[in-house]
């Protein structure tokens, strides 16, 4: 291709490179401007002091990253961060699989509890994070009115400190298993149908069939769903804001959140510590990114 | 109404065997027993998912009801579950006057169709050159796409701040839909549908005289509208629902997107969810719609972020 034995292709073909390039540059300019561009600026500004008006004030090394893994709070953002993952991400997968596996019987009205079930797949994080605000409300939610029934006191879902935590992920759970559910149904629905009638004819059903068979088929979905939803956990914002700012006693501030705090709330402007925290969750991402492509892939069947 | 998946539901055969299952009953014992265990393993699968749809449901459903009580109901305690002291719809107009929600609405709208409109285009553009063109170090381009994707924007939030407040786009549509207008999910999308384009056609058309554009514009795109559709679809949701970024880029609660309203509506007002709630509903109204009547092209999309 490089040597063009005729030079009018060859004159045709780095015309064509250079179109090329053209076609790709929108999307290059978009990405350099604000994707690049500020990653450089996020490394750039994670060793840089911040004066109170939240300008650069000098390189400081690793003064941000140093401070961080001494200071307890950040390590109790990190212990957050991790509790806030495992207790939305296991949860939500298994009842979408719930969900899904039963969706997958066949019973009339099928079709109604597939959309019905859908639904919450519309709710934005603010949307869902308000409604849970209302439920959650300790004077007048209605869980604490359905409790009320069983003899149950007023639950603090929100300011209990012990709780907190637990509130905030139970509402994110709800947040994603819609999205969990469309893609095991997708995953159920393009299973080999030939495979699933030679178990039959052997002899499996019911949760045999669902335990041998369908199972170790849906591992590539299931892989997807926990790296996309840890992923997706960690970068979770939206509901902590508007449901406990953060607290109470900081017991729900999770990684990005702790970044909004140093970075934006009461006017901190503390970019230089925030961005080393930023560099942090960016790592972590990168890593479980890595874990996706490396190790654990092999483990999984494919078809 | 579209499904998630093929619907194992009633085709033809399905159907005539239900229709005669007395029939069926009245063969030997065998197939009754079968029938039997048929039956309480359908009882036990409705109970589960009855179960589920309650508690996955209920938010939706106090949502929109709780939006049309008055305050008698919502704020009693134990607090009504339905709107005992009749409806209320007065919750519509008072959350209306409470914050901007008309000039929201407009933001929203405006920023999700910018979005929209560029991630489609740059999309379209760049997925084009990576199927159809000679490019030189494809690997490498193929590489950054890829790398956009895994680059949390939460993590480069900070100077994406202070580069919009240092332009002067705090409070903009531009400031609010910039920073989004391509992504690599919509490049992959579009070059996978791309990918399975008959190459005979692509090269007639370019005997015919049609340029690159010309090809991408009047024939590549219109047979392509299904994964044209999911990409719009899922950057309209996406763009919609935004809320972090709305929150940093908007200060002056005229120009805030309808997410950041509501999520204001609430502090600013605890005494009366009905109202809240009606700002919620209002909010929600868009994205439900592509949801119940889009959700073919969803599952389209929905795998795209693995990367094949």
């Amino acid at each position: 291709m490089s040597t063009p034995v005729n030079s009018t292709v060859g004159a045709e073909g780095r015309r064509e490179r250079w179109i090329a390039v053209g076609y790709l540059l929108p999307a290059l300019i978009v990405f350099g401007i604000f994707i690049f561009w500020p990653l450089v600026k996020s490394i750039l500004l994670s060793v840089q002091g911040t004066d109170i008006l939240g300008n650069p004030s000098g390189f400081v090394g690793g003064v941000n990253y140093t401070r961080m893994f001494h200071d307890p709070e950040f390590l109790t953002v990190l212990w957050v961060t991790f509790a806030f993952t495992l207790l939305t991400v296991i949860p939500s997968i298994a009842i979408a699989l719930a969900i899904a596996l039963l969706l997958q019987s066949r019973i009339r009205g099928v079709r109604f509890f597939r959309t019905a079930f859908a639904l919450p797949f519309a709710f934005s994080v603010a949307t869902a994070s308000v409604i849970f605000g209302v439920l959650f409300n300790p004077a007048s939610g209605v869980l604490n009115g359905i409790l009320s029934h069983l003899g149950v006191d007023k639950v603090q879902w929100l300011t209990n400190p012990d709780l907190a935590l637990w509130s905030v992920s139970g509402a994110t759970v709800w947040m994603q298993v819609g999205y969990n559910l469309l893609v095991l149904s997708a995953g159920l629905g393009a299973l080999p149908e030939d495979v699933l009638e030679a178990a039959r004819l052997d002899g499996a059903s019911g949760l045999r069939l669902q335990r041998s068979i369908i199972m170790p088929l849906l591992t590539p979905q299931l892989f997807f769903l926990i790296v996309v939803g840890t992923i997706h956990s960690l970068q979770s914002f939206g509901q902590i804001k508007i449901l406990t700012v953060g607290g109470p006693e900081n017991r729900t501030t999770t990684l990005v959140y702790s970044i909004y705090e140093q970075a934006f709330a009461n006017n901190n402007s503390n970019y230089g510590y925030a961005s080393a925290q930023a560099m942090v969750l960016l790592l972590i991402v990168l890593i479980i990114t890595a874990l996706q492509f490396g190790v654990l892939e092999r483990r999984v069947f494919y078809r | 109404m579209s499904t998630l998946t093929e619907p194992t539901e009633p085709t033809g055969p399905a159907k005539d065997a239900r229709a005669t299952k007395p029939a069926r009953a009245a063969k030997p014992p065998k197939a009754t027993k079968a029938t039997k265990i048929r039956g309480t393993s359908n009882v036990l699968t409705y109970l589960f998912l009855g179960v589920l749809f309650l508690i996955v449901l209920f938010p939706v459903y106090y949502g929109l009801v709780g939006s049309l009580m008055g305050e008698r109901d919502t704020n009693s305690f134990p607090p009504a579950l339905w709107p005992k002291n009749g409806l209320y719809p007065d919750n519509y107009s008072k959350a209306l006057d409470i914050i901007p929600l008309g000039n929201q609405y407009l933001t929203s709208v405006l920023q999700t169709l910018a979005i929209t409109v560029g991630q489609m285009v740059t999309s379209a553009l760049a997925a084009y050159a990576f199927v159809f063109l000679n490019l030189r170090w494809r690997g490498f381009w193929f590489a950054v796409f890829l790398s956009t994707m895994m680059i949390p924007f939460e993590s480069i939030i900070i100077p994406n701040y202070l580069l919009i407040s240092q332009w002067g786009l705090k409070d903009t549509i531009a400031g609010l839909a910039l920073p989004f207008l391509a992504t690599g999910f919509g490049t992959f999308l579009l070059r996978q549908s791309f990918l399975s384009f008959p190459m005979e056609l692509r090269d007639a058309a370019r005997v015919d005289g049609a340029g690159h554009f010309r090809f991408l514009y009047s024939i590549l795109l219109p047979l392509s509208r299904p994964s044209l559709a999911a990409l719009g679809i899922w950057s309209a949701l996406s763009a919609w629902n935004m809320y972090f970024w709305p929150l940093l880029a908007t200060e002056d609660p005229k120009h805030q997107t309808i997410q950041i309203g509501i999520s204001q509506l609430q502090s600013s007002d605890s005494d009366s969810p009905g109202m809240v709630l009606a700002g919620v509903m209002l909010a929600l109204f868009p994205t439900l719609l592509l949801v119940i009547f889009g959700q073919r092209f969803i599952v389209r999309g929905l795998t795209t972020g693995a990367v094949k």
